[in-house]
C-alpha cells in the first residue's frame, strides 16, 4: 500500500531522513518508533506531501505522492502531533469544511461527516466551538478529520501525546478499532503504545532506519538477546560458579533474592551464547547437586530494552564519526 | 475552484466572527467619513475626487492588517498541515483566501456608497468620475490586498507580516514621487509602477486600459509570488 524508497531529506546540511525504505502492506498498522526528532514526523510529511523530499522515491496505492500529489492527497487520512483545528469554528462546520476541501461529493457529505463523528466518538460536541473543547476532544476531533472520507490510508502523528491516561487508552482502542479497514502508520515515542497497537514496527534514530520487525520478532531478535531467569535453592557462591562454567553460557549475574526464603535461595540471570538452549544442562548440573531448581523462565527483551540497544548503538557509532578537532 | 469556493467561505467566515473585520471597517469608514464631511464642507462642490484620494491612502494603512492573517496564521496554528495535505491546489488556497479579503474591502466599499448617494439627493455630481473613481479605488484596494497576502505567505508571524506589507505598501506609494527626483525615462518608469498614481487618472474620470492592465498584473504578479513561497517551503521545511 505504501513503498518508501530511499527516502532522505536534509535541511540544509542538517540530516532530517538519510536513505529509508520501507513498506507497508494493505491493512497493516505499522508502529513508527524513535526519540524525538529522529525524523519521524519528518517522514510522515513526506508521505502526506506537506513537505517535499531531497531524493527518493514515496508510493501509496502505486502512485507517486511527488506526481500524483493529488491522488494521493485523496487515499491518504492525516492528523498532525498538534490538531489542525481553527479554534474559532463549531465541530460541525469545521468537519463541513474538511469534507468540502477533501471533495467529498454534496450528497454523500453528511454521511461521511455521521461515520467519522461516530468512529471518533464525538457525538456530544457536535456542535460546540472547539476552543472549548478539551485536549481528549480536540485530538478526537483531529481524528475525525483524518477519517473524513474512509481514506485507504491513516497516518497518524503522535496521536496520544499529550493526553491523560484514560483518554490515551480510548484513543488507542479507537485506533485498534481501525484495524483492518485501514493501513495505519502511527509515530509514537512511547514503546508500550506501539507494541500493543501494532503489527510491525520500524525503529529510526537519526533519520536512519535501525530495524524493522513485528514487536515480538523484534525483542527476539537482538544478538545474544536469550536470557534465562533461575531460581535456585542452594549455597549462592557454588551455583553461581557452577553455572557459570557450563557451555554456552555466556554471563551470569546474580539479582538479589526478594523472599523470605531469601536466605537459601538464588535468582540468577543467565544470559547465552548465539541463542544456544541451556535449559536442559543447567537442570542435570543442579539436579546432580540437589539443588532444586524452583523457578526457570525464559526473559525476553522488553522493548524499551531493544529500542535502547538499538538507538545507543547507533549514537555511539555516530560519535565515533565526528572528526577529533570538533 | 469549488476547493478556492470553500477557502473563501472559510475566510469570509473568519474574518466577519472575529472583531477585525468590524475594526477594521470602523476605523477605514470613520477616517473616511472624516475626510468626505471636511471636503465637503471646505470645497461645497459635489465631487468625489479628494475624498476617493484620501481613502486610498487609508487604506494603505488598513490592507496589511486586513491581510496579515491570512497566511501566516495557518502557519503558526499547524492548520496549513490540513490544508497543504488535502487534495487542493496551493493556488486555490491563495486565491480563496485572497478574495475572502477582497470581499471585505468590497463591504467596506460598499458601505462608503452612502457619500455619493448624499451628493446625488442634495446636489447634481459629475457620475463619470465618481463611476471611474470607484473601479479605481476597487483596483487599488485589491492590489493592496494582493501585496498583504504575499507578506503573509513569508512569515509565521502576523506583526512581522503586517510591518512587510505595510512597508512594501509604502514604497508602491512613494515610488510616485520618483518622477519629480529622477527627471526623464527612468523617473517616469518609476512613476508609472506606483500604486496610486495610477489611480490618479481613475479620479479625474479616466479610464485607461493601461491603468486597468497594471493593477491586474500587479495583482496576479503578487498572488503568484506568494504561490511560488509557499510552495518553496516545501522544499525548505
Amino acid at each position: 500500500m505504501i513503498e518508501v524508497r530511499n527516502l532522505t531529506k536534509r535541511y540544509g546540511k542538517a540530516r532530517g531522513i538519510e536513505d529509508l525504505t520501507f513498506t507497508v502492506g494493505k491493512g497493516e498498522i505499522l508502529g513508527f518508533l524513535g526519540p524525538n526528532g529522529a525524523g519521524k514526523t519528518t517522514t510522515m510529511r513526506i508521505i502526506t506531501g506537506y513537505l517535499a523530499a531531497t531524493s527518493g522515491t514515496v508510493e501509496v496505492d502505486g502512485f507517486s505522492v511527488f506526481e500524483d500529489a493529488m491522488e494521493t492527497r485523496r487515499k491518504i487520512g492525516y492528523l498532525p502531533e498538534n490538531p489542525p483545528l481553527y479554534r474559532e469554528m463549531t465541530v460541525s462546520s469545521y468537519l463541513r469544511f474538511v469534507s468540502e476541501l477533501k471533495g467529498i461529493p454534496k450528497s454523500k457529505r453528511k454521511d461521511a461527516i455521521g461515520s467519522a463523528v461516530e468512529a471518533a466518538g464525538i457525538e456530544t460536541v457536535y456542535n460546540r466551538v472547539i476552543s472549548n473543547l478539551s485536549r481528549g476532544y480536540r485530538q478526537r476531533v483531529g481524528l475525525a478529520q483524518a477519517l473524513l472520507g474512509d481514506p485507504d490510508v491513516l497516518i497518524l502523528d503522535e496521536p496520544t501525546v499529550g493526553l491523560d491516561p484514560r483518554q490515551i487508552i480510548e484513543i488507542r482502542k479507537l485506533i485498534r478499532s481501525l484495524r483492518g479497514k485501514h493501513t495505519i502508520i502511527l509515530s509514537s515515542h512511547i514503546l508500550p503504545e506501539v507494541s500493543m497497537i501494532c503489527n510491525r514496527v520500524i525503529i529510526i534514530n537519526n533519520g536512519r532506519l535501525v530495524a524493522s520487525d513485528t514487536p515480538i520478532g523484534l525483542s527476539r531478535r537482538i544478538k545474544g538477546s536469550e536470557r534465562i531467569a533461575v531460581r535456585v535453592r542452594g549455597p549462592r557462591g557454588e551455583v553461581v560458579n557452577t553455572v557459570r562454567e557450563l557451555p554456552g553460557v555466556s554471563s551470569v549475574s546474580v539479582e538479589t533474592p526478594d523472599s523470605a526464603a531469601g536466605e537459601r535461595e538464588v535468582l540468577l540471570i543467565v544470559e547465552t551464547e548465539d541463542s544456544q538452549d541451556v535449559r536442559e544442562a543447567l537442570f542435570f548440573a543442579m539436579a546432580s547437586r540437589s539443588w532444586p531448581i524452583v523457578e526457570m523462565k525464559a526473559v525476553d527483551m522488553s522493548l524499551e530494552d531493544v529500542f535502547l540497544k538499538l538507538t545507543t548503538e547507533e549514537s555511539l557509532e555516530d560519535e565515533t564519526e565526528v572528526p577529533p578537532g570538533e | 475552484m469549488s476547493k478556492t469556493w470553500s477557502i473563501f467561505k472559510r475566510e469570509v467566515a473568519s474574518y466577519f466572527i472575529s472583531p477585525m473585520a468590524y475594526v477594521m471597517g470602523a476605523v477605514f469608514l470613520m477616517l473616511s467619513g472624516y475626510f468626505f464631511s471636511v471636503i465637503l464642507l471646505a470645497t461645497h462642490s459635489a465631487s468625489m475626487q479628494g475624498v476617493l484620494g484620501n481613502m486610498a491612502v487609508i487604506f494603505i494603512f488598513i490592507a496589511p492588517v486586513l491581510t496579515m492573517r491570512l497566511l501566516a496564521e495557518e502557519r503558526k496554528l499547524g492548520t496549513d498541515e490540513l490544508i497543504m495535505t488535502a487534495p487542493v491546489s496551493i493556488t486555490s488556497i491563495v486565491a480563496g483566501k485572497y478574495l475572502a479579503a477582497v470581499f471585505t474591502y468590497l463591504v467596506y466599499l460598499a458601505v462608503t456608497l452612502i457619500y455619493p448617494a448624499i451628493l446625488i439627493k442634495y446636489g447634481s455630481p459629475d457620475m463619470g468620475p465618481i463611476y471611474s473613481g470607484y473601479l479605481g479605488m476597487f483596483l487599488f484596494g485589491a492590489g493592496c490586498l494582493a501585496v498583504g497576502t504575499f507578506s503573509s505567505s513569508l512569515t509565521d508571524n502576523q506583526m512581522v507580516a503586517g510591518i512587510i506589507g505595510f512597508g512594501l505598501l509604502l514604497f508602491f506609494w512613494i515610488l510616485g514621487w520618483a518622477d519629480a527626483i529622477v527627471t526623464g525615462p527612468v523617473g517616469d518608469t518609476l512613476a508609472n509602477l506606483s500604486l496610486l498614481k495610477r489611480f490618479d487618472d481613475f479620479q479625474k474620470g479616466i479610464i485607461d486600459l493601461s491603468g486597468v492592465l497594471y493593477y491586474v498584473s500587479f495583482i496576479f504578479i503578487f498572488l503568484f509570488l506568494a504561490v511560488r513561497v509557499i510552495d518553496s517551503r516545501r522544499w525548505s521545511g
